[in-house]
């Protein structure tokens, strides 16, 4: 039996190894690469900090970086409130499960459809394109993320701890402040993480959204690697990658819920 | 303020949620410093009574007046009245301490007013030591008297406890009741309190209402409603019954209970009491602990008992200080038989015949209200 078991054990974790090699493989070669002194995938050169630098200097990729972190931001905080008063609203006064399936829609339908779509839209309105209207673009589909993630939290939250609240004095507004808002702001912490993230290396709807000459940081690194990849790309993708990764397990951290994000 | 009123009135109020009428025109009245049950099963309107006490559900007909004042339309924050959550509802983000202040900072209250009241109501329920803790470290039992603590601290009017013991395990629930009536005395506050549980609203009320599908049935202190019950439904829910049913034949004091295999005697009183008629159909209850049980062999009389029969001892069951024993009687009927342990008949096995018969005054007359009945003659309650 005992070996039998422990077989079993074996056979899985080469498995699973096999699919971690196969997802992130390829990442971690961009990180090692980063660190290539010649800035080559074919040869090794020596561990060096010279493509960090370099990227220092290259200021069409740091403003494109500013105008990413800009756009993320605003989109962020926009969404945040909006969404966490939609998953409220949603949670507590609407009974039509039509109109709670269309509040996630801009989550699920494809990018370059919403893109398109918004493009058309803003056009429609004789919008100038820039920053703003990436950023307006973002907030449409991270409003349902947001929302999404703070319902899930307020699924678990006690309605009765509201009441208790207004019955020993305070009305709704305070109840909302003491009670209601500390006890779903993991929920918020967590969506607002995740639409930055989502936000921040967004490209398609980015791109189609985008004003003259202030592109994100995707479509900047996108139009540099049609003239090829210059290693500093590399090293700004090791940041990005890190910022991510650091801010998606806080994400899952704050909202309890693994598995899910 | 009327003085000599009672201190909650509650007249014909009518709660509809769609097509499903909740509370079903229900009048009540509780007096200042009473202990008072709300007992039903799930979904009689009970709870639905309670929370228009609290405000969170408008009535949509009636008055709720609270020392002649009515209520309605004033919001929950600026009632005088307390409530007691099922799930305790403590703020699971603040100490026991900071639950307990919660509403005397609502008050904006001083700091030592705060501090002293605080620290009494948590010393009366025992938990002063545990002020700084959070909800989540506590056991089911001290989180139910942070619950309590909080709900008192204010000196409320009037303190409205949602099952106040269900959440509890059954031993800390036995000893919880002692402890909530209690402190009940202590506070001197009025309790209104929602149950299920016909035992917990023996036990711990001065008086309770009876509910079933929105509408009270009976009001009363827990001996009338266990003696004296007015309806099948009170009797078959409170506590354990043999019912018997028949059409009612009043001839001067020969009052009897025509059943479909025979007839039963009734006191006269018994029928006057519920203003039953002649023709009516009507059950007759009769207590577990009142029907005696008789072996045929014993050749001992019958007499003193009104109304006999005779049938097979099929089970019993020991039980400590009871013993219960179900009889079949020569019709198909059982009846269920109740004795203290260490009774002459401890040792009646099963399959030995037996007479069972009850006092006349013992059997209670009750209209036979078709709903409640569910199985016609026969055993009914807990088994």
């Amino acid at each position: 039996m005992r070996s039998k078991f422990l077989k079993r054990v074996r056979a899985l974790d080469v498995h699973l190894v096999l699919v971690y090699l196969f997802l992130y493989g390829p990442i971690v070669m961009l990180i090692v690469l980063s660190f290539n002194e010649l800035g080559l995938p074919t040869a090794w050169g020596g561990f060096s900090l010279k493509w960090y630098g370099e990227l220092a200097r290259n200021t069409a990729l740091l403003n494109a970086g500013i105008n990413s972190l800009i756009v993320a931001g605003g989109s962020t905080l926009v969404s945040a409130v909006i969404g966490t008063l939609l998953a409220i609203g949603l949670e507590r006064a609407v009974r039509s499960t039509l109109l709670d399936a269309f509040v996630f829609v801009p989550m699920i339908i494809p990018d370059i459809v919403l893109a398109i779509a918004l493009l058309s839209f803003y056009s429609l309105l004789k919008m100038r394109l820039g920053l703003y209207s990436i950023m307006l673009s973002h907030i449409v589909f991270n409003i349902a993320f947001v929302a999404a993630i703070v319902r899930t939290r307020l699924s678990y939250f006690d309605p009765s701890l509201e009441e208790a609240s207004m019955d020993l004095g305070a009305t709704q507004i305070k109840t909302f402040l003491k009670i209601t808002l500390p006890l779903i702001l993991p929920g918020i912490m967590a969506g607002a993480l995740l639409a930055f993230t989502i936000s921040f290396d967004e490209f398609v709807i980015a791109f189609f959204t985008a004003g003259p000459g202030q592109p994100t940081l995707p479509i900047q690194i996108y139009s540099m690697v049609r003239f090829g990849v210059t290693p500093d790309v590399n090293a700004l993708s090791t940041i990005i990658l890190f910022i991510s990764i650091t801010s998606i397990l806080v994400a899952q951290r704050l909202s309890g819920m693994r598995g899910v994000l | 303020m009327s003085g000599n009123g009672p201190l909650v009135a509650i007249r014909n109020v009518v709660k509809r949620f769609g097509s499903i009428v909740a509370v079903n025109n229900v009048s009540l009245d509780v007096q200042q410093g009473e202990f008072f049950a709300l007992l039903g099963p799930s979904g009689c309107g009970k709870t639905t009574l309670l929370r228009m006490l609290a405000g969170f559900e408008t009535p949509d007909s009636g008055e709720i007046l609270l020392e002649g004042e009515d209520l309605v339309g004033v919001k929950p924050w600026k009632r005088p009245v307390n409530m007691m959550f099922q799930s305790y509802a403590l703020f699971p983000h603040m100490t026991v301490y900071n639950n307990v202040a919660y509403g005397l900072r609502e008050d904006r209250l001083d700091k030592q007013e705060i501090d002293r009241r605080v620290r009494e109501v948590l010393e009366m329920v025992g938990l002063l030591g545990l002020a700084r803790r959070k909800p989540d470290t506590l056991s089911g039992g001290q989180k139910q008297r942070v619950a309590l603590a909080r709900a008192i601290v204010k000196q409320p009017k009037v303190l409205l406890l949602d099952e106040p013991l269900a959440a509890l395990d059954r031993k800390l629930r036995v000893e919880m009741r002692l402890e909530l009536k209690r402190l009940q005395h202590e506070v001197g506050i009025a309790f209104i309190f929602v149950t299920h549980d016909q035992e917990e609203a023996l036990t711990m009320a001065d008086r309770a209402a009876v509910m079933n599908a929105g509408q009270v049935l009976q009001v009363g202190t827990p001996q009338e409603l266990y003696e004296l019950p007015t309806s099948l439904f009170v009797a078959n829910f409170i506590g354990e019954s043999n019912v018997f049913t028949g059409s009612l034949k009043v001839a001067g004091d020969d009052v009897t209970v025509v059943g479909a295999e025979r007839a039963w005697r009734v006191s006269a009183e018994a029928s006057r009491r519920v203003g039953l008629k002649d023709g009516d159909a009507v059950a007759i209850v009769i207590r577990p602990e009142h029907l005696q049980i008789i072996p045929a062999a014993s050749g001992q009389e019958t007499n003193g008992l009104s109304n006999t029969a005779t049938g097979m001892l099929i089970e019993t069951a020991y039980l400590g200080s009871m013993r219960h024993y179900i009889v079949e009687l020569d019709d198909g009927t059982r009846v269920m038989a109740q004795t203290q342990a260490g009774h002459i008949f401890d040792s009646l096995t099963e399959g030995t015949r037996v007479s069972v018969g009850w006092e006349l005054e013992r059997g209670v007359l009750v209209p036979a209200d078709d709903e409640a009945l569910i199985e016609g003659a026969g055993l009914s309650g807990a088994l």
